[in-house]
C-alpha cells in the first residue's frame, strides 16, 4: 500500500508523545508520590524541593497528553471512539484525578498561608498523584489484554468494569506508578543542590527501582496467560527481544550509577529505560492499535489527514522544540 | 435522566466550566502584559505590581483551565465517541495545531511565573506577549472546530459514511470568520470588564489609591474596544447564521412563521406547543434588514422544519435576548468612559460610573455563556449541523447520570475553592501605603501619563 509510511509515522508521533509524556508529565506525578513519602528530618525540604522543581513545567509537560489523545482521534479516530467507550470508567476516574493533583498543586502553591488548609492541599496533592498514574496504567493495561473490545451485548460488568479490573490491567497500573516514582526519584537526585538531600532521594531511586523489576516480572508471569500475545511478543519475536535486552541493559546502567553516585548518568539511563519500554511496547502491539483485532492500519484516517497531521506534527515541532529546551534551561538545576 | 440528556448536561456543565478559565486565560496575559509594558516604560512600581498581583490570578486560574480542557479533550470521546469518529478525520487539524499554541502557552507561562529574576527583563516581557498570543490562538483554534460543527466542509456524504475528505477545506468553514472573531472579542470584553469591575469596586471604597487607579485604567484600555467593536461582530455573526443556519435564526428570534418583512422582537416568551410569543415588542422589518440587509427580505421560520428537527426556542431565545442585553449594556458603559476619557474627565469620582463598571463586572462572563447557549442549543437535534444527529453520537454505556453528578459536584467544588483562594491571595492582600500618596482633588482633571 502507497500509504503506509504515513500510519506509521503518525503512529510513531503517537508514541513519541506517549514516552515524552512518561518522561516529563509521568515524573511530576512521580514528584507527588514522594511528596506523600517525604519521611525523616529533611522532609519539608523534600517537599520544598520537589515543589519548586515541578512548579514551572508541570503544566507543559502536561501537554504530552493532550497531544497523543489529538493524535488518536485525528490519526485513528476508530481507535479513540472504541478505546474511550470501553475505558469510559477508568478513563473518568484518572481525570478525576488529574483535576484534583493539577488544581490542588497550584492551590498549594498560591495559599501562601501555611496553615490547615494548605495541609490538606498538600495531602489531596500527594494522594491523586499517587492514584492517577495507576488509573492510566490501567487503561493501558486493559488495552494490552485485550479488553478494548466493543461492548456488543455484554451485560455492563463484562463490557465496562471486568476488563479492567483483572490482575494484568492493576499490575500494569502498579508498575506504571512505580516507572514515574522511579523517574522522579532519580531526576530528584540531579535536582538536589546538597548531597543528604540527593542522597535521600538515591535511597527512593534504588527502592522504587527495585519495585519495579519485580513488577515487571510479575506482570510477564501474569501475562503468558492473561495475554500470550504479549508474551509471546515480549519474548519470542526477534525484533523486540533486542529492544528488550536494551531495555534490561539500561535498568542496570541506571542502577549502577545510583550505586556510584553518578546522578546525571543514573538520570540519562532511567529515562532511555522508561522510554524503551513504552516503545517496546508499541512494538510488541504492532499491527495491532486495539488488540485482539483493530490494527493501526484499518484505525487510520484517509491519507490526506495523516499527511497533514504529520506536516502540523513537524512544524508544530520546529518551534516546540526550542522553546522546551528554553523552558527547561531557565529552570534546570543550575550548573556548577 | 435519560443517557443522552445526562451526556449532553455533562457536556455543557463541563464546556461552561471550562470556558470562564478559558476566557480568563485570553485575556488576562493582554493585562499583565500592557502593566509590564508601561512598568518598563515609566519605572512606576504599582505597574510591576500590578503585573505580579494579575499574573498570581493568571496561574492559579490557568492550572484550572489546563485541568479542565484536558477533561474537555477526554469527553468528547468518552460521551461522543460517534461524534469523534466521524469528525476526528475531518476536523482533527485545528485541535493538534491547539494541542502546540497550549505547549507554547503553558511554556512560556512558566518562564513568566517562575522566571522574574531568571531571565532579563526584556526576555520576560516578550515571554508574556508569547503567552498572550498563544493564548488568543488555542482559542482561535478550537473555536474553528465548533464552526465546522454549526458549517460542515471538507467532505461528501455517501450513503451515510463522508468521503472525499478534505481537513483543509474543513478549516475554511465559512463561519469560522465570525465566531473566533466574536470569540476573541469575547474574551477580551469578559477579562477587560472583570478586572475593571474588581479595581472599580476597590476605588469606590478609596478613590485615592493609585494601584487600582492604574488597574481600573489599564483594563479599561482592553475592555472599550473590545465592547465596542463586539455587538458590529455579533450582527456579523447573526448575518452568518441568517444565511447558513436558518433554523438558529429562528430559534433565536422565535419566528414560527415564515415571512417577508419579518420583524424583530424584543423580550417576549416563546411558546412552543402554540407557536406563538407572548409579552415580546415587535419592531416591523427590522428583522428582515438585520439578516439580509434589506427590509423586504424573506426570513424562514420554524415551521419550514419538522418538529423534531427543531432545537429548544425558548432557551435559544432568552440565552440570544440575555446575550444582546448584555452587551448592550457594556457597549454603554464604554462609550461613556470614551466619552468622559475624551473630556480629560477623572473617571474615578464619578461614582455611578464605577458602579456601572462593577456591575459590568460578571456581564461579560455571562454574555458568553450565553452565547454559547445560542450557539450550541441552537444547533440541535445535530451534532453536525445537518449530517450527524446528537443522538446518533452519544456512547452507548449506560449510567451517564452517574458521571455527570460526579464532574457536576466535582467543579462546583473547584469553583469554590478558586474563587476563595483569589478571594484570600489577591484581592486581600494587604494595600501598600505607597499607593495612596498621591491625593487627587475632587473633580480636578487628571493629567494621565503625565509622571514624576
Ligand atoms: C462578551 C460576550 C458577548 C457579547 C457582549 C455578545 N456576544 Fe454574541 N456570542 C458570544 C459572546 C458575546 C460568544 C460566547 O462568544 C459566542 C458563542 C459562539 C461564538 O462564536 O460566540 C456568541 C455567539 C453569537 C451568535 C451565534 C453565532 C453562531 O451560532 O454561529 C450571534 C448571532 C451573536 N453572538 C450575536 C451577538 C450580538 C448581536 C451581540 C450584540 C450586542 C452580541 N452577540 C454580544
Ligand atoms: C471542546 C472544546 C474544548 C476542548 C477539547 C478544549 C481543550 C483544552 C485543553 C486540553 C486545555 C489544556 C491545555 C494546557 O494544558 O495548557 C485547554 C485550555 C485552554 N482552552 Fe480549551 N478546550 C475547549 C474549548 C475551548 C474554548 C471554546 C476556548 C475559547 C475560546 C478554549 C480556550 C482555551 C484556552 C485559552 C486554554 C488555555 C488554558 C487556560 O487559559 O485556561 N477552549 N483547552
Ligand atoms: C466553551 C464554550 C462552549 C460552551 C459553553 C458550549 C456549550 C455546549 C452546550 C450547552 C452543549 C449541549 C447542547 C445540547 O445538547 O443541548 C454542548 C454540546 C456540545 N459541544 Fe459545545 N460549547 C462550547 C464550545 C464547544 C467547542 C469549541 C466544541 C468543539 C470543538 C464543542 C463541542 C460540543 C459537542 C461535541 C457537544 C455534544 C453534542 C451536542 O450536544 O451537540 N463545544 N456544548
Amino acid at each position: 500500500m502507497a500509504e503506509w509510511p504515513l500510519v506509521e509515522l503518525t503512529a510513531a508521533a503517537m508514541v513519541v508523545s506517549m514516552a515524552a509524556y512518561v518522561l516529563f508529565g509521568g515524573a511530576d506525578f512521580g514528584g507527588g508520590v514522594w511528596d506523600l513519602f517525604a519521611r525523616g528530618p529533611r522532609a519539608a525540604r523534600q517537599r520544598a524541593l520537589i515543589a519548586d522543581t515541578i512548579g514551572p513545567i508541570w503544566e507543559a509537560n502536561h501537554v504530552w497528553l493532550i497531544l497523543v489523545v489529538v493524535i488518536l482521534f485525528t490519526g485513528f479516530p476508530i481507535a479513540y471512539a472504541r478505546l474511550s467507550t470501553a475505558l469510559h470508567i477508568p478513563l473518568t476516574l484518572m481525570l478525576i484525578g488529574i483535576v484534583l493533583r493539577g488544581s490542588a498543586f497550584t492551590f498549594r502553591a498560591y495559599d501562601s498561608r501555611a496553615d490547615d488548609v494548605q495541609q490538606r492541599w498538600s495531602r489531596l496533592f500527594a494522594i491523586s498523584s499517587l492514584v492517577t498514574p495507576v488509573l492510566l496504567g490501567i487503561a493501558a493495561g486493559t488495552v494490552v489484554a485485550g479488553g478494548a473490545a466493543p461492548p456488543g451485548r455484554l451485560s455492563f460488568h463484562a463490557a465496562y468494569i471486568a476488563p479492567w479490573t483483572a490482575p494484568l490491567p492493576i499490575l500494569v497500573g502498579l508498575m506504571t506508578l512505580t516507572i514515574f516514582a522511579f523517574l522522579a526519584a532519580v531526576y530528584l537526585t540531579v535536582e538536589a543542590r546538597e548531597a543528604d538531600l540527593a542522597t535521600d532521594f538515591r535511597r527512593r531511586a534504588i527502592a522504587s527501582g527495585i519495585a519495579l523489576t519485580l513488577l515487571a516480572l510479575a506482570t510477564l508471569w501474569v501475562a503468558r496467560t492473561a495475554a500470550p500475545r504479549l508474551w509471546e511478543g515480549l519474548l519470542l519475536r526477534p525484533e523486540t527481544r533486542l529492544i528488550h535486552v536494551a531495555t534490561a541493559l539500561s535498568s542496570l546502567g541506571a542502577f549502577g550509577a545510583l550505586l556510584g553516585r553518578r546522578y546525571r548518568t543514573a538520570r540519562t539511563f532511567a529515562a532511555l529505560m522508561a522510554a524503551l519500554i513504552i516503545v517496546g511496547w508499541a512494538l510488541v502491539q504492532y499491527p495491532y492499535l486495539v488488540p485482539p483485532d483493530l490494527t493501526v492500519h484499518e484505525a487510520a484516517a484517509p491519507p490526506i489527514t495523516l499527511a497533514l497531521l504529520v506536516g502540523a506534527l513537524g512544524v508544530g515541532g520546529v518551534i516546540l522544540f526550542p522553546a522546551l529546551w528554553y523552558l527547561y534551561r531557565v529552570f534546570g538545576p543550575r550548573e556548577g | 435522566m435519560s443517557d443522552l440528556l445526562a451526556a449532553r448536561s455533562q457536556m455543557a456543565m463541563s464546556l461552561a466550566f471550562h470556558i470562564i478559565f478559558a476566557v480568563i486565560g485570553i485575556g488576562m496575559p493582554v493585562l499583565m502584559v500592557l502593566a509590564e509594558r508601561r512598568w518598563q516604560r515609566t519605572r512606576e512600581p504599582v505597574y510591576l505590581e500590578l503585573a505580579k498581583r494579575w499574573a498570581k490570578g493568571t496561574a492559579i486560574l490557568f492550572a484550572v483551565g489546563a485541568v479542565s480542557g484536558t477533561v474537555l479533550s477526554f469527553e468528547l470521546g468518552l460521551l461522543w465517541p460517534g461524534f469523534m469518529e466521524f469528525a476526528g478525520p475531518i476536523i482533527g487539524m485545528p485541535f493538534s495545531l491547539e494541542g502546540f499554541a497550549f505547549f507554547m502557552e503553558a511554556i512560556f507561562l512558566g518562564i513568566y511565573l517562575y522566571g522574574w529574576d531568571r531571565i532579563s527583563e526584556k526576555a520576560h516581557l516578550r515571554a508574556g506577549i508569547l503567552v498572550a498570543l498563544s493564548g488568543v490562538l488555542s482559542g482561535i483554534f478550537v473555536v474553528i472546530a465548533n464552526a465546522w460543527m454549526n458549517a460542515p466542509t471538507g467532505f461528501t456524504m455517501v450513503n451515510g459514511v463522508p468521503t472525499d475528505i478534505n481537513p483543509l477545506k474543513a478549516l475554511q468553514t465559512p463561519a469560522a470568520f465570525s465566531q473566533t472573531l466574536h470569540m476573541t472579542l469575547a474574551a477580551f470584553t469578559s477579562t477587560g470588564f472583570g478586572a475593571a469591575g474588581v479595581h472599580a469596586l476597590m476605588l469606590l471604597r478609596d478613590a485615592t489609591n493609585r494601584f487600582h487607579r492604574r488597574g481600573l485604567e489599564i483594563a479599561l484600555t482592553l475592555a472599550i474596544p473590545a465592547a465596542l467593536l463586539q455587538p458590529l461582530s455579533g450582527h456579523h455573526s447573526a448575518q452568518h447564521v441568517a444565511e447558513h443556519q436558518p433554523v438558529k435564526l429562528a430559534a433565536m428570534e422565535a419566528l414560527f412563521e415564515t415571512q417577508a418583512g419579518a420583524p424583530l422582537l424584543i423580550g417576549g416568551w416563546p411558546d412552543e406547543a402554540t407557536g406563538t410569543v407572548r409579552y415580546g415588542i415587535e419592531l416591523p422589518k427590522v428583522l428582515s434588514f438585520m439578516a439580509f440587509n434589506d427590509p423586504t427580505a424573506v426570513v424562514r421560520g420554524l415551521n419550514e422544519v419538522p418538529e423534531a428537527d427543531r432545537p429548544n426556542v425558548l432557551l435559544t431565545h432568552l440565552s440570544f435576548q440575555l446575550m444582546v442585553a448584555l452587551g448592550s449594556f457594556m457597549a454603554l458603559v464604554a462609550l461613556v468612559a470614551l466619552w468622559r476619557m475624551w473630556r480629560r474627565d477623572d473617571l474615578t469620582h464619578h461614582r455611578w460610573f464605577l458602579r456601572a463598571t462593577v456591575a459590568a463586572a460578571p456581564m461579560g462572563f455571562i454574555a458568553t455563556e450565553a452565547g454559547w447557549m445560542v450557539t450550541e442549543l441552537g444547533r440541535q437535534p445535530w451534532v453536525v449541523h445537518g449530517v450527524l444527529r446528537t443522538a446518533d453520537a452519544v456512547t452507548p454505556m449506560p449510567g451517564l447520570v452517574v458521571p455527570f453528578l460526579a464532574f457536576t459536584a466535582l467543579y462546583i467544588l473547584l469553583a469554590i475553592a478558586t474563587a476563595w483562594l483569589l478571594w484570600r491571595q489577591i484581592l486581600m492582600a494587604p494595600a501598600e501605603a505607597e499607593w495612596h500618596r498621591v491625593h487627587v482633588p475632587r473633580g480636578r482633571p487628571v493629567v494621565e501619563g503625565v509622571r514624576g
